[in-house]
């Protein structure tokens, strides 16, 4: 049909507009999300990277323009996509194992009684394996650290065979070196099982390894393709309506507002951003 | 030898009883299922409507009192009513759901004040407001146990089938959501099943109490294990140990020197309360033990 499903794309949003409560929350979105591509959603605060999220997924209607999801209109209750919200607040009380929770991935959404074959089972241990899962499997959900909780999540998401996996700020609240692994995790799962991913950060930084396409949004737009096409002064100064200056300090990205001379930095922590 | 023993546990007549008899079936059964449907109502956060659901069951079972039908038909009724007029007032947001609860509940028991005020003016009945709040297991009416029994097994039945969504989506509503569960008729449904659930312990336990056998052995079994299905089935377990081991202290008691006799449905709470006390002092010396393990792993690395 369109030039969406000519191209291949997994998703393809096409002018996108979103108001909440009278306020425009996006304003005239479009990129696309190819098979198998690792792209990173970059943005600060509420500058609409959840909401765009929830579009792709169909718990959000637009306003305006079109979403297609591999050429359907509308992600919701879509096999393909897979996804990880942001907080998901697990009680110590949830009588979850690690492994019920990805189970949950395979079979939640059925009636009736549950089977556990040895089928199951295998794929819930594979799964466990894949996002190195299987030393805490038998743990209570509550318990675990957020990293740990982290990869039980993906498995979750992976577990149902997606196309495309939705990451919404899987980094936040991690330590460093968690972060690190769970990037490292993500590039290696999208190479193995062939998915793309969308992963949404406030820091572009600890993705640069892995990111093969960047979606830049500020004050509800984006910009998208490579990180050199889109992290560069010209382009975001456009986008956020006044001038900012990419620096380049040993191989991290700071994007700064103003130009050359002025040093207030936008967009390499949150609680910086939240002021612009 | 073994009748020996057995005669120094179950005081004469204890099998023989059908008093007993009825509520050992229709007091077990209400148990194993409060058990069950106990441990969602801790694990999705909704104990406060279980316990309103109790105190609203006063509303029918004096009404019925007054009409002069079984007292099971009065909670069955007002179960259903609560929880259509709860899921109305909004029940999808955790703050609005308590606020609805609240509301309805407050309405409930004015109508409960002026029953339970004409159930011992007009009809003259004095037993009413006692049996109605804190049951009276030796009192059920044989006729009842058929119905309590099928009811019993329709709420186990329903929470068997939606056992999966209702886990998932207590997990994460928003992930069930996009992974296709009808997350908003699944939290109706559950209401129905704990409206329900609770009007089944009132006629055991009473209205008040109710909450106890619904709560008590889900808590206790959750401070035991980890596994959900495990979790489900040690509440029951706790449950129906609770209303037997209670029936049978309250039979005993009325032998006892010193005349006054155990109300059964003290006996029934107040052993739920002691498993419950133990399971906790249990889980927190466990608990300190593996914070101590932490501690010198971290010291360690």
């Amino acid at each position: 049909m369109g030039p969406a499903e000519a191209s291949g794309n997994l998703v393809s949003l096409d002018g996108i507009s979103v108001w909440l409560s009278g306020h425009e929350v996006l304003r005239d979105v479009s990129f696309s999300v190819r098979p198998g591509e690792f792209t990173g959603l970059i943005g600060s605060n509420g500058a609409g990277k959840t909401t765009i999220l929830r579009v792709i997924l169909g718990l959000q209607e637009p306003t305006a323009g079109r979403v297609l999801v591999k050429g359907k209109a509308g992600a919701r209750h879509n096999r393909s996509v897979g996804y990880v919200p942001q907080k998901v607040l697990i009680d110590p009380d949830l009588p979850l194992r690690a492994r019920d929770v990805v189970g949950l991935g395979l079979d939640g959404h059925r009636f009736g009684l549950s089977t556990s074959s040895g089928v199951r089972r295998r794929r819930i241990e594979e799964m466990l394996g894949a996002v190195d899962a299987a030393g805490f499997a038998d743990s209570r959900m509550g318990n675990l650290s957020g990293g740990e909780q982290q990869r039980v999540l993906i498995a979750h998401a992976l577990i149902g065979q997606p196309e495309l996996l939705l990451l919404d700020e899987p980094l936040a609240n991690l330590d460093i070196a968690s972060g690190h692994e769970i990037v490292e995790l993500m590039r290696r799962v999208a190479t193995e099982h062939h998915v793309a991913v969308l992963l949404s950060a406030h820091d572009m930084n600890p993705l640069l390894p892995a990111m093969e396409r960047v979606v830049y949004v500020a004050a509800g737009r984006a910009a998208s393709g490579t990180v050199d096409e889109v992290v560069r002064s010209e382009v975001l100064s456009e986008l956020y309506g006044h001038p900012v200056t990419v620096l380049r300090v040993e191989g991290r990205i700071l994007v700064v507002a103003g130009s050359h001379d002025q040093t207030e930095i936008l967009a390499s922590a949150p609680h910086w951003l939240e002021r612009t | 030898m073994n009748g020996l023993s057995a005669n120094v546990v179950f005081e004469a007549g204890f099998f023989s009883s059908s008093p007993v008899h009825v509520a050992l079936v229709a007091g077990g059964m209400v148990a194993v299922m409060s058990g069950v449907v106990g441990v969602f109502t801790v694990v999705r956060g909704q104990s406060f409507a279980g316990h309103a659901f109790s105190d609203m069951d006063t509303t029918g079972g004096s009404a019925a009192f007054l009409l002069g039908v079984g007292t099971l038909w009065g909670f069955l009724a007002v179960a259903v009513a609560a929880a259509g007029a709860m899921e109305l007032l909004g029940v999808e947001r955790r703050r609005g759901r308590d606020v609805a609860t609240g509301v309805v509940l407050g309405a409930a028991l004015g109508v409960a004040a002026l029953l339970l005020f004409w159930d011992t003016t007009v009809s003259s009945t004095t037993g009413a407001t006692t049996t109605i709040l804190f049951g009276s297991l030796f009192t059920i009416s044989g006729a009842t146990v058929p119905a309590t029994v099928a009811f019993s097994l329709a709420i186990l039945a329903a929470a068997s089938v939606s056992y999966r969504p209702l886990l998932f989506s207590s997990l994460s509503a928003e992930m069930a959501r996009v992974r296709g569960v009808p997350v908003r008729l699944v939290g109706a449904g559950f209401l129905l099943m704990l409206a329900l659930a609770v009007a089944l312990s009132a006629i055991t336990v009473g209205a008040i109490l109710s909450t106890a056998l619904l709560i008590g052995p889900a808590a206790t079994a959750l401070r035991l294990t980890r596994r959900p299905a495990a979790a489900m089935g040690a509440a029951a377990g706790i449950g129906l140990l609770g209303v037997w081991s209670g029936i049978l202290v309250a039979y005993d008691s009325a032998q006892w020197p010193g005349h006054h006799g155990w109300p059964a449905s003290f006996c029934v709470v107040a052993v739920i309360f002691v498993l419950y006390l133990v399971a906790d002092l249990q889980g927190w010396t466990r608990a300190k033990r593996t914070a101590t393990g932490q501690d010198r792993m971290a010291r360690g690395g």
